[in-house]
């Protein structure tokens, strides 16, 4: 069992014919996860990698001939917003955006029509989802991970990775890994996820990986102490960064003196939540 | 990406908010010029883009031309906050009677543009957010929607401001978020947005934020980065897409991804080290990438170790190990070097890097106690 995308899936690939995005559908068909369409505008009636997924004009095109129920979404940063707002205009529920870069006010009008149509979005400037043994949505290597009960949110990406590796090491699975994003504007947020696991049946434990930056560790803290009967492990990036500074990601940045690494701690321990000192140590805290 | 206060009310001025008359003067003889022709009384004020100018004596008041000049000879020799003041910029002076503060900014939390306003705007707008925040005025904007008159009026009367200027304060909001949507900004404020005795409002005093993420619709925004005010390492990292900040610790970080770089700067100061640097080399880099972050480490002269730290996903190791003995060959640093490559092709690239004399590690925790200690030891 898992959140969000499991074996019935059906996912459609926005910039599908691109670079990344061909790359990455290869990847997630080598995982078995149900890809049955692709988008690119001017290439419908095309076919990509050996005539396995069909490519459309547009999306409202795609999830009619192919019933897509869910859509990643590869386009570079400056044509990311409309693709997003093309998937919540066709009907799809579930936007999972990759790609980097897109402009924070063009986030926040995005965010805005989405909650409007009642579409989740997970991103963007993520690694996707990973349902290990069932599904692969996004760019989560799929050999770092086995099925467990550990869920995994996440707002980072090689950091996830590292987590994800360090629990297999422990032979340690994951229900489900849910990459939420690096940019101070998205979509599925800790809570969500948080509020998803402690619903799923098969997730046990939980690991949140946060990061410096906005108050969002702070707001999982207390729904973790009010609501949360599963145990949470954590860890936060960022002790060492500087003030002021953007470090990498858009949203990772302590304004004002407010998002710093050390009360995102407090505010967890004082939830009960385990904070591991390094990644390396979580799978010890989830014993 | 940060603007001079110039450069912000040059754009205000674009949307029709009142700016006082002025020019910007790189020297003292040009500042009493621009003072000549204004005539009567200018305020020369240092362009640096940090803020605390006027606590710092960065910002004066000229009686004649004469004292302009020797005004701006002072300011121009001026450093503050550690920035080299270059440029001044020499304002006709205003007969305050009343100053406002009036910005616009991201809400991160409430994932919307914020107003905001008070009625005791200037220097101390900080210490009023601090100790009475009731007297700021919030108004959040629907992103869609926009900012609607009534909400600017919904201000006006939150602040107090007298009815005969709450059209001009009208028009004034709506401008500055016209300016703030248009260009991307992060964040657009006015402070003070003075009423004078004139019973004129006029913005004294500007400052905008630009999403770096946005200059690639706004050319003439990426024109205006004064590269003057950035360090020299940052710049050449952005040239290759590299994400560098630099700190003042001994043990050089490259890293793929910006939550895994982040977490190796802690894990060396777990450990005992401090880190030199934030470098993210970003997802799919190839040897040419990795040779520039190297060069860049490397050029900060307090680096007595690197740590390379390869979580392969889209990176390939063999890729970043190919960069790593190509700009080796170029610089032939002479400091230890601790390298650990997991995940895709990291056998290849453990291979590529045998004969290159530099310390393995399996573990993150162990690749930083190694680091920590080679720094010691070098």
């Amino acid at each position: 069992m898992s959140i969000l995308v499991n074996k019935n899936t059906r996912l459609l690939v926005q910039g599908v014919t691109g670079n990344e995005g061909l790359f990455h559908t290869q990847q997630m068909l080598a995982y078995s996860t149900k890809v049955v369409a692709g988008t690119s505008p001017g290439k419908g009636g095309e076919w990509v990698l050996e005539g396995k997924v069909p490519v459309f004009d547009s999306v409202h095109a795609a999830v009619e001939a192919t019933g897509a129920n869910a859509s990643v979404i590869f386009v570079p940063a400056r044509f990311a917003p409309d693709a997003m707002f093309e998937s919540a205009d066709a009907g799809i529920p579930l936007i999972v955006c990759i790609t980097e870069g897109i402009p924070v006010q063009d986030m926040m009008r995005v965010r805005e029509y989405l909650d409007q149509k009642k579409v989740r979005l997970v991103g963007p400037n993520c690694p996707g989802l990973l349902t290990p043994g069932e599904a692969k949505v996004g760019i989560i290597p799929g050999d770092i991970a086995i099925p467990g009960d550990v869920g995994v949110v996440s707002r980072s990406g090689t950091l996830t990775y590292e987590v994800l590796y360090a629990l297999m090491q422990q032979k340690m699975g994951a229900s489900t890994c849910v990459g939420i994003g690096g940019d101070p504007i998205n979509g599925t947020n800790f809570i969500d996820c948080l509020g998803m696991f402690e619903d799923d049946p098969h997730t046990e434990r939980v690991v949140m990986i946060g990061e410096i930056g906005g108050t969002d560790e702070e707001k999982a803290a207390q729904f973790i102490a009010k609501i949360m009967t599963k145990p949470v492990a954590a860890f936060i990036a960022g002790q060492t960064a500087p003030p002021g500074k953007r470090m990498g990601h858009a949203g990772a940045i302590i304004e004002g003196g407010a998002g710093t690494a050390a009360d995102k701690v407090k505010a967890l321990e004082d939830a009960g939540v385990h904070v591991a000192k390094h990644p390396e140590e979580i799978p010890s805290l989830l014993k | 990406m940060k603007l001079h206060e110039y450069q912000s009310k040059q754009i205000f001025s674009k949307y029709g908010i009142p700016i006082p008359k002025g020019r910007v003067a790189a020297t003292a003889t040009a500042a009493r010029q621009i003072a000549e022709e204004l005539g009567g009384r200018v305020v020369v004020k240092s362009q640096v883009l940090v803020g605390g100018r006027g606590k710092a004596g960065g910002i004066r008041l000229a009686k004649t031309p004469k004292e302009a000049e020797e005004v701006a000879t002072q300011i121009l020799a001026m450093e503050i906050k550690g920035l080299p003041v270059r440029k001044v910029l020499v304002d006709e002076a205003a007969n305050i009677d009343h100053e406002i503060y009036l910005g616009i900014t991201n809400d991160r939390a409430a994932r919307r543009p914020v107003m905001m306003s008070s009625s005791a705007g200037g220097v101390e707008i900080e210490e009023v957010a601090r100790t009475t925040p009731e007297k700021i005025i919030k108004v959040h904007i629907d992103p869609l929607l926009g900012l609607r008159d009534f909400q600017a009026r919904d201000i006006a009367l939150g602040i107090d401001l007298p009815r005969e200027h709450w059209k001009l304060f009208g028009s004034i909001a709506s401008a500055l978020w016209k300016a703030y949507m248009e260009n991307d900004a992060t964040l657009a404020e006015i402070n003070p947005l003075v009423i004078t005795k004139e019973k004129q409002l006029v913005a004294l005093d500007g400052k905008m934020l630009v999403d770096d993420s946005a200059l690639f619709r706004h050319p003439d925004l990426a024109e205006m980065r004064d590269v003057d005010e950035e360090a020299a390492a940052e710049i050449e990292a952005r040239k290759y897409g590299l994400s560098y900040i630099k700190l003042d610790g001994q043990i050089g970080c490259m890293v793929n991804g910006a939550g895994l770089a982040m977490t190796t700067m802690d894990i060396v100061k777990l450990f005992g080290g401090e880190p030199a640097n934030f470098l993210d080399i970003g997802g799919g880099a190839g040897a040419e990438k990795v040779a520039a972050a190297l060069r860049i480490i490397l050029s900060d002269a307090n680096v007595k170790a690197i740590l390379f730290n390869i979580f392969g996903g889209i990176t390939r190791c063999d890729e970043v190990a190919k960069g790593i003995l190509a700009a080796l060959a170029e610089v032939k640093p002479k400091i230890p070097m601790v390298v650990r490559l997991v995940g895709t092709n990291a056998e290849q690239g453990r291979q590529l890097l045998a004969d290159a004399k530099m310390i393995t590690a399996e573990t993150l925790a162990d690749a930083a106690k190694k680091a920590v200690a080679a720094a010691a030891g070098s």
